[in-house]
């Protein structure tokens, strides 16, 4: 029944016409006006959280070790979230982004690998050193495809993308025969192996995205014009914002950092198996929502983004530390989306009057 | 009926959501069969009221009792329903089902399988008890907004209800279409049903109501027979200040002096001289311009320091000039030029380049970005100004919405605050903000006072005065007579085309005549004197449009 919700609506301007008129005690506190922005950080205390039950359940948490692989598994989730976020923003969803992480390095190691010699044979059209450009190429590629679908065929998105991700996963095993690819060139993985300092590259790179994805966000006109698209298209579109371009450009963003994944996520391994990314859009899709990104986009931040993606592994990996066996993993990342739509839902609930 | 108990009777309602009270113990009656009018600014409590008399919200204190008998148990959604409905602007009800599913929506009678020619049989029977004239066939979707109306209304009727409550009705219909739906409630009067309605548009109150009732502040004002109410009264008793010193004492030094609480009248007054002193170079020139479908080849100038009113009801096709004039729809000939130079037609952008702004129909649909500040909304059409490389700097942002909000008076906590929490005037303003943001040459709005109260209404449109005064030119596409007052120039349109232009001194008659098609001084035509608007053509492809002029143009943006 919509009845009741839509009638309330009336009540709603009521009141928030009302807390207009309180205005000594929101001028009073600078702090009353910034609350909004706190919720951006209210995941830390959980991550927290999370971190002294880690301590409590094993000794082997709070090592180095565990730690950075707790970090370098959140780059290449966190690449996806990011690029989901974004696109989330803009008032979109793409699921084949989880098809991109694989499909894209398999297509770059295809043009590059030669043709003959090893157990995945490519084509060798171009030299080994282009494959992480190509890679990005091909993430581009499937992003404006994307576009393609949604802003000019003007087909709903997420079938198209739904689509998208099972016929991504269908070019992936073709071209590799189902098989994986072992023979991944040097350049190719070096970013997803190495360690600078200790830390994996992948964290510095990833972290870097972010921080650029942020910025962007917020101090850039067109980040800016995101949040006006994702919030309401037509009032973009009359403040003179070029709404169909700036979302296929996102769209493109979007497909690049998922293959940016991939090169990762490929150097992390050492190989791109058959299965790469297979299911992780659900991950994806949870820690973009416990990150308090909306999925009626418009609302939500990079910052907000990373701290759902720290939470969802620390969260499996206490579970794993604590003998909860591997294949209960789905069965937890399941339960965090429903815990955490329901709690934005009663959150953004309680905001809306 | 003298002696039929009220068909409602509401005392002593308090009802308020955490620290803000909404009601404060108001009390109303609507007599049984009669037209009552519940008037009030934006925040005046109306809807609460509304939603405690429908069931929807249970009041913290206070009684409520339909024709004698205390109201229902709150949650007895049916017991409700059989006393009391609403018609709120947003029409409930559902578009891809037929008019008879619509009507018996969830109370098919039977237990098995419905009986779809019995169900249309009932369906008809009770429009025609009624005297609705649809098709119980029809699919919702393609009837008109009004016709959707006297649907519901014959549904809420249907379940008994002998008290309908009928919120804004007249926002989107045309002159004739509010006159078939006055002529239906009068009608339906005579039946024995009360009507509780509430309308911004206080000539409608006058034109159809017994009594009025006025809130102000959560708290009852008034209530007093409309007859014997002299329209000044009433504005004052809504504002809570008297018209003579609506300047001096109401908000203090941000108040225009020039705005009385009358809409029109001073602020024309005003604007005389200005229109007189205005040069004679147009800032704003539209050659042959013509939508198919919508309006046929347009000529229009406007002059630096001039405002010209496009007036037309709903399918009139002012809408679509307007439109076309900012961008938002691509003309399928003509030109616009700005001072002189051509400015590239169905693109924002460019529109917005050579200094025309837009100030939307509809503030929800096109205007606001819900859930965003007052800054970030404000700034939408300047982002390109407020830092370097593209950039956008915070203090820079918050400093031009700080200036707007005193340059428009808007009532907010800050730039920070969401617009979600700013009331329906302050909105607009915030709308008119970013159409000023860029300091355009020509402001084009479209009915800027749609929804908003007496007062906001008067400071909106003393905006746009303001604006014409400083050497700009401004449009206003409107079927508002108050809107229109403030125009030195009004062409009216009709079927797309211009029918008749007035200079000053026209009178409302006149007006709505041109409007209504009936050409003054010529021969009355006969085929458009009743309906001008049924179907609304210039709505539906709307929205198909909006994206083809994005991409000729690829790559441009730096």
């Amino acid at each position: 029944m919509t009845g009741p919700t839509s009638t309330a609506r009336p009540a709603a301007a009521t009141e928030g016409t009302a807390a207009v008129e309180k205005k000594p005690q929101l001028q009073l506190g600078g702090l009353e006006i910034d609350l909004g922005r706190w919720r951006d950080f209210s995941l830390v205390p959980v991550i927290f959280v999370l971190g002294v039950i880690g301590f409590i359940v094993s000794p082997a948490f709070l090592t180095s070790d565990n730690l950075i692989g707790v970090v370098q598994q959140s780059t290449e989730l966190g690449l996806l979230v990011l690029a989901q976020a974004l696109i989330l923003i803009s008032g979109r969803m793409d699921l084949s982004l989880e098809s991109t992480i694989g499909v894209a390095p398999v297509i770059a190691l295809w043009l590059v690998l030669p043709a003959e010699g090893g157990r995945f044979t490519g084509i060798e059209l171009l030299p080994s050193g282009t494959s992480i450009f190509l890679c990005l190429l091909v993430g581009a590629v499937i992003g404006l495809f994307n576009g393609f679908l949604i802003l000019k065929l003007r087909v709903n998105g997420f079938i198209a993308t739904l689509g998208m991700l099972v016929m991504l996963r269908g070019l992936h095993e073709g071209i590799t025969g189902g098989k994986s690819i072992i023979e991944v060139p040097e350049s190719f993985a070096y970013l997803g192996k190495e360690s600078w300092l200790g830390v994996p590259a992948a964290v510095y790179v990833c972290l870097g995205l972010y921080a650029i994805g942020g910025l962007m966000l917020g101090y850039l006109r067109h980040g800016r014009a995101l949040y006006a698209i994702g919030g309401n298209p037509e009032a973009a579109r009359a403040a003179g914002i070029r709404v169909d371009r700036i979302t296929w450009i996102v769209l493109a963003i979007g497909g690049m950092l998922a293959a940016f994944a991939g090169v990762l996520y490929t150097g992390h391994y050492g190989s791109v198996s058959a299965g790469q990314g297979k299911d992780m859009i659900f991950q994806v899709f949870a820690a973009a929502v416990i990150g308090g990104i909306s999925l009626r986009g418009g609302r939500g931040t990079l910052f907000g983004a990373l701290t759902g993606v720290l939470t969802l592994q620390l969260v499996i990996n206490v579970m794993t530390l604590a003998g909860v066996p591997a294949e209960w993993t789905k069965f937890l990342n399941g339960a965090i989306i429903i815990v955490a739509l329901v709690v934005s839902r009663f959150v953004s609930g309680e905001k809306q009057d | 009926m003298a002696t039929a108990p009220p068909a409602v009777r509401a005392d002593g309602i308090v009802k308020r959501y955490g620290p803000t009270l909404a009601l404060d113990g108001v009390r109303l009656e609507v007599a049984a069969g009669e037209a009552h009018a519940l008037v009030g600014r934006n925040g005046a409590g109306k809807s609460t009221l509304v939603s405690v008399l429908t069931g929807m919200h249970r009041p913290d204190s206070g009684t409520v009792a339909f024709s004698g008998e205390p109201a229902p148990a709150f949650g007895d959604t049916s017991a409700w329903r059989a006393r009391v409905a609403c018609v709120y602007q947003k029409l409930m009800i559902v578009p891809d089902l037929t008019v008879a599913e619509n009507l018996f929506l969830n109370r098919f009678t039977g237990g098995g399988a419905i009986n779809w020619r019995r169900l249309r049989a009932r369906a008809r029977e009770l429009l025609a008890a009624y005297g609705v004239a649809v098709d119980p066939a029809a699919r919702a979707k393609d009837l008109g907004v009004e016709q959707r109306q006297f649907v519901e209304i014959a549904r809420a009727l249907s379940f008994g209800a002998r008290l309908i409550i009928l919120d804004e009705p007249t926002a989107r219909l045309d002159a004739g279409g509010i006159d078939r739906l006055f002529a239906k409630l009068r009608e339906l009067q005579r039946q024995g049903v009360a009507f509780l309605f509430i309308s911004h548009h206080l000539q409608e109150v006058y034109e159809l109501c017994d009594t009025v009732t006025v809130f102000r502040d959560a708290r009852h004002i008034l209530t007093a027979p409309v007859s014997g109410l002299p329209k000044e009264d009433l504005v004052e008793a809504m504002t809570g200040e008297g018209a003579a010193r609506a300047g001096a004492a109401g908000g203090g030094a941000a108040e225009e002096p020039s705005v009385a609480a009358i809409p029109g009248q001073a602020v024309r007054a005003a604007a005389a001289p200005a229109a007189d002193g205005a040069g004679a170079e147009p800032v704003l020139r539209a050659r042959e311009l013509a939508v198919a479908g919508a309006y046929g080849p347009l000529d229009l100038a406007v002059r630096a320091g001039e405002i010209v009113g496009l007036a037309g009801a709903a399918a009139s096709g002012n809408t679509a000039i307007g439109e076309t004039l900012v961008g938002m729809r691509a003309p399928d000939d003509g030109a616009v030029e700005v001072r002189g130079a051509a400015v590239r037609t169905g693109s924002v952008p460019h529109a917005l380049e050579a200094g025309i702004g837009y100030v939307p129909e509809d503030r929800h649909q096109q205007g606001l970005v819900p859930g965003r500040s007052v800054a970030e909304n404000a700034t939408l059409t300047v982002a390109d100004q407020l830092g370097p490389y593209g950039t956008v700097l915070p203090s820079r942002t918050r400093r031009f919405a700080q200036r707007m909000i005193e340059s428009l008076d808007i009532k907010t906590s800050g730039p920070g605050q969401d617009v979600d929490g700013l009331s329906g005037g302050n909105q607009q303003k915030v709308v008119i903000a970013r159409a000023l943001a860029r300091d355009p040459g020509v402001l084009v709005a479209i009915k800027p006072t749609a929804g908003v109260d007496v007062k906001s209404k008067d400071a909106l449109l003393g905006v746009v005065r303001r604006v014409a005064e400083s050497g700009s030119g401004a449009v206003i596409v409107s079927d508002e007579l108050d809107d229109l007052r403030v125009c030195d120039r009004v062409l009216a349109l009709f079927h797309g085309r211009v029918v008749a232009e007035f200079g000053g001194g026209w009178t409302d008659r006149e007006l709505v005549a041109a409007m209504e098609g009936i050409e003054p001084g010529h021969r009355e035509r006969a085929d458009h004197a009743g309906r001008p608007d049924r179907d609304r053509p210039g709505r539906p492809d709307q929205s198909d449009e909006p994206d083809e002029p994005d991409q000729p143009e690829k790559g441009q943006e730096a």
